[in-house]
């Protein structure tokens, strides 16, 4: 490997900068009760050193790529998809299959139900990505106020059940269509919005629905929120808090599995085809006679369905709701699920829903620097794939540009 | 088939259109000439719906067409290959004229469309897998002409097809143009810059400055009056 000493000096100069930014957090500890300060010295070291190995790694790695790509373009493509290859090879498909849903069910059995809690979770943001995915993803409208639906569909749950004694099973399609009623609302005004703007006015739509959760009590409850939401039921049967948390994770596992299914289908309908023809060009789409209006809220709307099915499903799970749940955190999170897991992707979002959720959890282990370490693995993240952990896969093939130019002067 | 009446069409504050008037005779190739900032494409832009106008009617085979959304225009048999192409880059040939026969549900008609244009451009068939932005720029123009041909359009509305080609590459596509016009008896409403090589296949020709039309007379006239030999021809 190549290392000038000019990218030494380079990860010289990233590590003095880390030992900045770190020092307040690193070196000085400040215990208010004894009113002393303590200078931990040695820290720095610990630093400079790391940050400038990782640095050289990193470097040492991109080097290496640049280089793999210029020599062999199509080897490193076939490469960077091996999953996506995997799945769509007959011979391994099914295998593969077969484990991943032997391991799914089997999983709060072989696992504690602090487990499947967790995993539900993971679950939850799974159809959530994949709700988002539609919108960011393939319509290629970039939401900030997604959280919004999510909490229409807790809420509409939490107030029927509150206000009219519904159950879940009849809350879980008036909370999706709430929430997709909700998103036809947000989408006529925003319709003539692109890029900055429309994510301005998502984020504003978002925060709007989370302030009259919070201001409006007679409605709302306001902050303290709505707590004795009921877990759903089975057929009546009594269940013991274990079993109603097991029964909660296969139910996810539903769907989950509902979701991917819809969700497939869609992208590859004539109604997915346009909403990538309107992510890539407006003013084309219009020519070819695409309705950009319908589709357009048809993308909102749909996205926003899953949110509210998640919402219903959340509100039950976690018997009480309050605004707090709801903030915009909840939509960067979701949002980034969707670009770490691959625009469009839905193996991606499957899996960086999983990362990103679980990831926060077995990060206990670093107690206060868990936080810390998250964000630096979303930014490694985001510097080695750019592209999404399992960029969607579009039929297309590398063009061979010398040829072409060739077969051109041919014909003229 | 097309009569634009007295259209005043705009953006913003801008009137870019005050006043245009003009007629296609079904089966004809019209063609727009003028200079940059003419109005030549904004005229384009307000039959398909994409702009609106803001007086003035725009008939289609006698139905008033002017104030209707761009969808409605398409499905009446108006297509239009924008300025620039705008083929979709991302995704592949194929997908691409899809989204050309967006619109239609007849799938036998879409199937005999679609071998007609993958015989107009070999090319494409072979690279029908390939995505759209990978090919060069005359043959994203040749692209983009096969989406428009795959709503099987009665007026096709052609804005600079000849924009940054080679000039090899123009010809190419000027003689398919009259091809389709001939083949298809498809009427052809073409905007363009290269007034030399659009006369030549067009039957009549308008003459847009400052957003008025100035002159209209048949091709061959257009091309030996002296007034546009000196300001459009070069000559």
């Amino acid at each position: 490997m190549m290392m000038t000493v000019k990218e030494i000096k380079k990860s010289l100069l990233v590590s003095l900068w880390f030992v900045f930014l770190t020092f307040p957090i690193m070196v000085i500890k400040v215990n208010p009760i004894e009113r002393t300060v303590t200078w931990r010295w040695s820290n720095v070291l610990y630093v400079a050193v790391g940050s400038f190995v990782i640095s050289l790694l990193a470097k040492a790695w991109l080097v290496r790529k640049a280089r793999a790509a210029g020599r062999q373009q199509a080897a490193c493509q076939a490469r960077a998809s091996i999953l996506q290859e995997l799945l769509h090879r007959p011979g391994y498909r099914y295998p593969l299959i077969i484990m991943f849903s032997g391991l799914a069910l089997a999983f709060p059995h072989l696992f504690s139900t602090y487990q499947a809690n967790i995993m539900t979770t993971a679950l939850m943001y799974i159809v959530l990505g994949l709700g988002l995915n539609i919108v960011v993803g393939v319509a290629g409208l970039l939401d900030l106020g997604y959280v919004a639906f999510y909490a229409i569909g807790a809420y509409s749950y939490a107030l029927l059940n509150l206000n009219f004694h519904l159950g879940f099973w009849a809350a879980l399609p008036i909370g999706g269509l709430l929430a997709a009623l909700f998103g036809l609302l947000l989408g006529f005004p925003v319709l003539r919005l692109r890029g900055d703007y429309l994510a301005i006015v998502t984020l504003g739509f978002g925060e709007i629905i989370r302030l009259v959760l919070e201001n409006w009590n007679a409605f709302s409850k306001g902050p303290s929120g709505i707590s004795n939401i009921p877990r759903p039921g089975f057929f009546g049967l009594e269940m013991s808090l274990d079993h109603a948390m097991i029964y909660m994770y296969y139910l996810m596992i539903g769907l989950v599995l509902l979701t991917v299914f819809v969700v497939n289908r869609l992208q590859h309908s004539r109604l997915g085809r346009a909403w990538l023809a309107l992510r890539e060009d407006e003013i084309a789409c219009q020519a070819m006679g695409i309705d950009k209006t319908r589709i357009k809220l048809t993308a909102f709307a749909l996205g926003a369905f899953w949110a509210g099915l998640v919402g219903v499903i959340f509100a039950a799970k976690t018997t009480f709701v309050n605004p707090a749940s709801f903030t915009f955190l909840e939509s960067a999170i979701i949002l980034a699920i969707v670009v770490l897991g691959g625009m469009g992707s839905i193996v991606g979002v499957i899996c960086s829903a999983l990362i990103l959720t679980l990831l926060p959890e077995y990060l206990r282990a670093l107690s206060e620097y868990r936080m810390l370490a998250f964000g630096a693995i979303l930014v490694a993240m985001m510097i080695f794939k750019p592209e999404g952990l399992i960029a969607a896969v579009r039929r297309t093939y590398r063009f061979h540009e010398r040829k072409s130019v060739a077969a051109l002067q041919d014909d003229e | 088939m097309l009569e634009l009446q007295n259209i005043q069409a705009g953006y913003g504050n801008v009137q870019a259109l005050p006043d245009i008037s003009l007629t296609i005779q079904k089966g004809e190739i019209i063609t727009l000439i003028g200079a940059n900032g003419a109005g030549k494409s904004t005229t384009l832009m307000a039959i398909s719906g994409i702009v609106p106008c803001r007086s003035g009617k725009i008939l289609l085979q006698g139905k008033e067409i002017q104030g209707l959304a761009p969808d409605r225009i398409v499905a009446m048999g108006v297509c239009q290959v924008p300025e620039g192409r705008h083929i979709f880059a991302d995704l592949t040939v194929q997908e691409n004229l899809d989204l050309g026969s967006f619109l239609r549900t007849d799938k036998a008609g879409i199937r005999q469309d679609l071998e007609y244009v993958y015989s107009l451009f070999p090319f494409l068939a072979e690279r029908r897998h390939q995505s759209g932005g990978t090919l060069s720029g005359g043959e994203q123009q040749m692209l983009a002409m096969s989406r428009a041909l795959m709503a099987r359009p009665r007026l096709l509305l052609l804005d600079e097809p000849s924009m940054g080609l080679a000039p090899l590459m123009i010809k190419q596509i000027f003689a398919i143009i009259k091809a389709i016009n001939q083949e298809h008896n498809t009427t052809i409403f073409l905007v363009e810059q290269n007034a030399h090589q659009a006369l030549h296949i067009a039957d009549r020709g308008y003459v847009i400055e400052n957003g008025r039309i100035v002159l209209t007379d048949s091709a061959e006239k257009l091309l030996t009056n002296p007034e546009v030999q000196k300001a459009y021809l070069g000559i």
